[in-house]
């Protein structure tokens, strides 16, 4: 049973099958509607959509996008697990100093939208001349990437290490072992298994902010879509076409995320989490 | 720091109209948020409901807005909507780009509003509902007297963190044409790329001043409604 709503009996039943076909039909008459305005528009005319039931589109756009698309989401998601490794880390070390300059820098980069990030980074490696002209929108794109979905990670550690009972390091320290070793091989094992639905569903922000990568010129599937479009007169389609493939990659991840909160809870002492920590919450006592 | 360079500086603030750009995300924030707020109220009301082609239609909702990356959104809106089909929210140009940025944001965030509030619906135990049955309340007063106020109250702070990915989400407006702040930084880097890093820090600066306020406020507001248990 659900909060809200008790066991149904026989009149309630009755009363929701009529409320779900009237509500049936209200969902069903709005698609309808929407598909008559497209279709008198000509957007339903089967020339426009034919062209992706071909090979042309997909081999000379979507799938040479698709890659560049993965490809800066696969470099960042390595990279932003190093910088939040090594600031989550820095986050629960006992200096001080290094504690604040760590909060400080992850604090900062999680405020700061990533497209003011990559078209800082794309205008200034430009400026810079220090990389060839064509790497720059890839590499503007995965430092962006990297410094707010790192800032993320590094905030799933720390709250990973800070969601384990109080026990684990007491009881590794009871074994002789030293802060930092407890650290390493008690608390950001268990923490990471904890966080792993969090960081599966992390995953999904950072392939949906690749196509930010369309304002710095990164070629990816987004860009490649619209100039397929803008080419052959159906742009609304194309758009369609890339939003569809974006869909099914993030909804497999999301039911990873999922599958993965069902099954960790019994390899950590953590509570396993969904989503990743809100902003600004951190600076208080935990 | 030398008299030379902050001269320089600030001769950026004559001739570009920082405050201007903020404003307009302010705006697009401000309005997407409102009217998410509503769209999302009714997705979570249609989730939540008992009808079952309800839930069918606001659960594809949510999961098709949500892993829709925004920017294909944003450009849907201008290349689509207007572009294709014609839809003009204002004869004025400027505001109905505007307009269509606020559209965008609004469908994209409004899947994330009713995951919001559908949490909060979770944070309240079963036995809250158990107890009101049990006194003889009837489902509309023990939905409007006891459940939906603690509902409400474990929803603000995932509502904060909507409101503060919003704040940083309209820069992405800047695929709908809007002038706003990452589109002037872009401008001011590149008639001033001598004080690049200057200008990238005080636009990040000034996200930094409008996000955590945001962030603080929410924190503290949830805190200080959260329902002891």
């Amino acid at each position: 049973m659900s909060t809200l709503f008790d066991v149904p009996g026989p009149v309630a039943r009755r009363r929701m099958v009529w409320v779900n076909i009237a509500a049936t039909v209200v969902v069903a008459g709005i698609g309808v509607w929407v598909l008559l305005r497209l279709g008198d528009k000509g957007q339903l005319n089967p020339a426009l959509w034919k062209p992706f039931l071909t090979a042309s589109p997909w081999v000379d756009y979507l799938i040479p996008g698709l890659i560049d698309t993965l490809t800066a989401a696969g470099i960042s998601i390595v990279t932003s697990a190093v910088f939040g490794f090594v600031f989550g880390l820095g986050r629960l070390s006992p200096s001080r100093a290094v504690r604040a300059v760590s909060g400080t820098i992850v604090e900062f980069f999680r405020a700061v939208p990533v497209l003011l990030m990559m078209i800082f980074f794309y205008l200034g490696l430009g400026k810079l001349q220090i990389l060839e002209p064509s790497d720059v929108p890839l590499v503007a794109v995965v430092l962006g990437l990297t410094f707010y979905n790192g800032s993320v990670f590094a905030e799933l550690v720390r709250s990973g290490v800070h969601g384990l009972p109080r026990g684990q390091r007491e009881a590794a320290l009871a074994v002789g072992l030293r802060g930092g070793q407890s650290l390493r091989l008690i608390e950001v094992p268990q923490a990471l298994i904890a966080m792993l639905p969090a960081i599966a569903s992390q995953l999904v922000v950072i392939l949906k902010d690749t196509a930010l990568g369309l304002i710095v010129t990164y070629p990816e599937l987004l860009d490649a879509a619209r100039r397929f479009g803008s080419g052959n007169g159906n742009i609304l389609q194309a758009l369609v076409v890339a939003a569809l493939i974006f869909i099914v990659i993030n909804y497999g991840l999301t039911r990873l995320a999922d599958l993965l909160a069902g099954r960790v809870g019994k390899r950590t002492a953590g509570k396993p989490r969904a989503e990743a920590p809100s902003l600004v919450v951190a600076t208080g006592n935990d | 720091m030398d008299d030379g360079f902050l001269q320089q500086y600030l001769s950026l603030f004559d001739e570009f109209d920082v405050l201007a750009a903020f404003w307009v995300n302010i705006q697009l924030t401000f309005f997407a948020g409102i009217l998410a707020l509503i769209l999302g109220t009714v997705l979570a009301t249609m989730r939540i409901s008992p009808v079952p082609s309800l839930q069918w239609a606001g659960s594809t909702y949510v999961t098709l807005l949500r892993n829709t990356p925004l920017t294909i959104i944003m450009v849907f809106c201008v290349l689509g909507l207007w572009g294709q089909l014609g839809i003009t929210l204002s004869p004025d140009f400027t505001t109905n780009f505007f307009r269509l940025a606020v559209v965008g944001l609004t469908v994209y965030h409004a899947a994330f509003v009713c995951e919001a509030l559908r949490s909060g619906v979770n944070t309240v135990p079963v036995g809250q509902a158990e107890a009101a049955r049990a006194i003889g309340l009837s489902f509309w007063p023990a939905a409007r007297l006891i459940i939906l106020p603690q509902a409400f109250r474990g929803s603000v702070a995932p509502l904060g963190n909507v409101l503060i990915a919003l704040t940083k989400n309209s820069t992405v407006a800047a695929a709908a044409s809007v002038a706003e702040a990452s589109s002037l930084m872009r401008t001011m880097i590149e008639f001033r790329p001598d004080v690049i890093v200057a200008i990238f820090l005080t636009f990040a600066l000034g996200f930094v001043l409008i996000v955590v306020p945001i962030g603080l406020a929410t924190t503290a507001l949830s805190r200080r409604l959260a329902v002891a248990r």
